[in-house]
């Protein structure tokens, strides 16, 4: 048994650390916060340039080729950086098309995926209380009607991986969003540095992706790079809690010494050690198609969200009234936190889909 | 990342399973009863015995102490297996965890020679006399005394939650033998015979309602200076190697402790006025938050695992499972108890698996107490992994006879 990332996963990790800890963090999310622009296009630039969002892209569509250990930890440093960038979208999209495309779409996708002339999203919501299990927006003859909303990073991407109904439930479909019928609107959510669009689409010509049981698998491996993405932002926040706790002083000792704060930063620790042992365990399906997958990814996303809320929530709590405060760094973790369960349905949705996959697997086994 | 054994595991592996579908065929089901410690001790040496002459014991143990020279790994593999059987194996998990690596580890060659072998045997049964009355948490604030008389020790005083004393042949003891020196300093740790004259040992009952501890009174009961584990003085010291081994050896699950699977069952059978009670969502959540511990820590272990098997230090990773599982195990076993209405509440008649989380649940408190309290597994986290400051501990550098007595 090796229950660890190999050697070439964890240099990229340690290389996209370094990276993101020089060029993003909440200085970087709060100026894409205050300013205009849709993304960050300089850091966006810079990490297309060291070959991240070509590194699941297989070699012969121009990427590198690496295994999905790499989209995992290049996704945890995206989420430790707050980095107002669509990599994890990007990440996602991958993803889907190598699970799923055909060899056509493969080769008309990926080596603009992997060069960074084509900038993917995914998203399944609508926008309303539905669960990821459900799509309302339907496909007729190649032509997709419906409205997609919240898709992080819509205003920067050139191609978007969607849901739609489909007979056996929803199904993906690739829509070029430089064709007609295709409508992207800026809209306002919690997460004030990535910024979220909505898509509406009257007739677009949309491509399918894999069939209803492909866009469940690809719910699941979006899940575990989600998870990544969420381990990495709770770390952020426990760091941020960490530092605070060992440099602000109250009645004549630092606030670290006292159990009430100290027990939480424990907290923290472990609710993100469990997170990890099942991203990890979760990270080792995906690569080996083993088929624990569904209730791997399950767990790895309940975990983290759960990792995450605590974390994000208890940060401002260590902080006191500065953590409240707007000029605080704080309420990047608090409302990415929401941001993070937005994009892949909430924990609700996941629990029950653990819980029924080891029902399914009791029903096997019997 | 490969989840599975490598082949050398895997043949280990298939020995073992091998081995036991003959050795512990008559193990293979749970006891029909609930059978104390007590009562398990002849049949406990029997199965020690068993194992030992296959050479299932010691297993990561020096060969030059009896022991197999393999790997935590196969120790570890061992279990697994050995786990799918009912062996009574706890007797000797003390003696053989905690007590005896702390012998070979700073013991005379003579005290290795005259105990380890018999320990592994099952000849002779351990136990691990630390906590005091007012000394739990705060374990270096002792009182019992050792007094150097010639080339003995003279030992006056009481320990407290001593698992096993009742059925112990041996046990190692934390004693004070320097009063004027700050608490940690004035310790030394010796071998005692649990049959000599003026040892007592009276079996507590717990709230649980069983007997596994003791409280156990020393008078006047003397001990070679042959027998003194460490030099005088660094009793501390050599308490942490015990204390290191004990928080390896509890930190997983109990051996067959109700899990995820206890409650999914259970709530399948359970019929509320709104359905089957599995198909409620709070249910459900319950399930999930039970089954990412369960699993969590299984995982993290593995964790730990691997990078030992590659030759790394074992990470912190191992200071968090006692906690996640005693707190895990005592609110999945009231959730499930609370589903059951009346009959989680009744404890005669009922359904098997109703007693089984009654128990877990009247164990649980207890679980979260032994080898450190929650409280102080939260404060190992946050001062040794994430470099908090240390508690507050104004009584740390004092003479241990001036500090106040509450």
């Amino acid at each position: 048994m090796d229950f660890d990332f190999s050697d070439d996963a964890k240099a990229l990790r340690e290389q996209a650390r370094k990276f993101f800890d020089e060029r993003a963090g909440p200085a970087v999310a709060r100026a894409s916060m205050n300013g205009d622009a849709t993304f960050d296009a300089q850091l966006w630039q810079a990490v297309v340039d060291l070959g991240w969002t070509a590194a699941r892209v297989p070699e012969a569509h121009g990427g590198v080729g690496m295994t999905s250990e790499a989209a995992c930890v290049l996704a945890e440093e995206a989420g430790r950086s707050l980095a107002p960038i669509p990599l994890a979208q990007a990440l996602a999209a991958t993803e889907a098309l190598i699970a799923l495309g055909t060899a056509e779409q493969q080769a008309r996708w990926l080596p603009g995926i992997a060069d960074g002339s084509v900038v993917a999203v995914t998203g399944w919501a609508e926008g309303g209380t539905a669960s990821p299990a459900k799509a309302s927006a339907t496909v007729d003859g190649g032509s997709i009607t419906g409205t997609k909303s919240p898709i992080a990073d819509l205003a920067a991407a050139t191609m978007a991986i969607v849901s739609a109904a489909g007979p056996d439930g929803p199904a993906l479909y690739i829509v070029d969003l430089s064709g007609e019928g295709v409508g992207v609107a800026a809209i306002d959510t919690l997460d004030l540095v990535r910024r979220h669009g909505t898509l509406t689409l009257t007739g677009a010509a949309a491509d399918p992706l894999g069939d209803a049981a492909g866009y469940h698998d690809w719910l699941d491996r979006a899940a575990i790079l989600g998870s990544f993405e969420a381990m990495g932002t709770a770390t952020a926040a426990m760091d941020m809690a960490v530092a605070y706790a060992k440099e602000r002083t109250a009645f004549g000792q630092k606030i670290g010494r006292y159990q009430g704060v100290k027990h939480k930063c424990a907290d923290m620790y472990i609710k993100l050690e469990l997170a990890r042992a099942h991203a990890l365990h979760a990270a080792w399906a995906m690569e080996a198609g083993a088929p624990e997958l569904r209730q791997a990814a399950s767990a790895a996303r309940v975990a983290s969200l759960d990792a995450l809320a605590f974390a994000a929530e208890e940060n401002v709590q260590i902080h006191g009234g500065i953590g409240f405060t707007w000029e605080s760094d704080c309420q990047f973790y608090y409302r990415r936190n929401r941001a993070l369960v937005a994009a892949l349905g909430s924990r609700n949705f996941w629990a029950d889909r653990l819980v029924r996959s080891l029902e399914q697997r009791n029903r096997v086994a019997a | 990342m490969d989840f599975n054994d490598t082949p050398g595991d895997a043949e280990y592996r298939a020995k073992a399973h091998a081995w036991l579908a003959t050795a512990a065929a008559e193990y293979r089901d749970p006891p029909a009863r609930a059978v104390s410690r007590g009562e398990n001790v002849p049949e406990s040496r029997k199965w020690q015995k068993i194992k030992h002459a296959a050479g299932y014991t010691g297993i990561t143990w020096p060969k030059a102490f009896g022991g197999q020279g393999l790997s935590p790994m196969h120790s570890i593999i061992f279990n697994q297996e050995q786990s799918k059987y009912h062996a009574p194996t706890e007797l000797f998990a003390i003696g053989l965890g905690m007590c005896i690596p702390t012998v070979f580890t700073h013991g005379s060659p003579a005290l290795i020679e005259r105990y380890v072998a018999k320990a592994l045997e099952g000849e002779e049964v351990w136990c691990q006399l630390f906590s005091e009355p007012s000394a739990g948490s705060d374990l270096a604030g002792i009182r019992t005394k050792a007094v150097r008389d010639g080339d003995d020790w003279v030992i006056d005083g009481q320990k407290v939650w001593t698992t096993n004393a009742h059925l112990s042949d041996f046990g190692i003891i934390v004693t004070r033998t320097d009063p004027s020196a700050p608490k940690h300093k004035g310790l030394t740790m010796f071998i005692v015979d649990m049959h000599a004259p003026g040892v007592e040992a009276r079996p507590l009952k717990q709230m649980s309602g069983g007997s596994d501890f003791n409280e156990v009174f020393f008078t006047g009961v003397r001990v070679s200076d042959s027998h003194r584990l460490g030099a005088v003085g660094d009793g501390w010291k050599v308490s942490l190697t015990t204390l290191m081994n004990e928080r390896l050896a509890v930190g997983g699950k109990p051996g067959h402790a109700p899990g995820y699977r206890d409650l999914m069952a259970l709530a399948a059978r359970i019929e509320t006025d709104m359905g089957p009670a599995i198909e409620a969502r709070d249910v459900r959540q319950r399930i999930a938050a039970t089954y990412i511990a369960d699993e969590g820590i299984k995982l993290t272990q593995m964790r730990a695992l691997s990078a030992l098997s590659k030759g790394e230090a074992p990470g912190p990773e191992q200071s968090i499972s006692k906690v996640v599982v005693a707190k895990t195990m005592q609110e999945m076993a009231a959730f499930a108890l609370d589903l059951s209405e009346a009959s989680g509440f009744t404890t005669t008649g009922g359904e098997p698996g109703i007693h089984k989380l009654q128990g877990s649940y009247m164990a649980s408190a207890g679980l979260r107490i032994a080898g450190g309290t929650d409280e102080i597994l939260r404060n190992i986290i946050a001062e040794r992994v994430l470099g908090l400051p240390g508690d507050m501990r104004p009584d740390k550098d004092t003479p241990f006879n001036e500090i106040r007595a509450a």
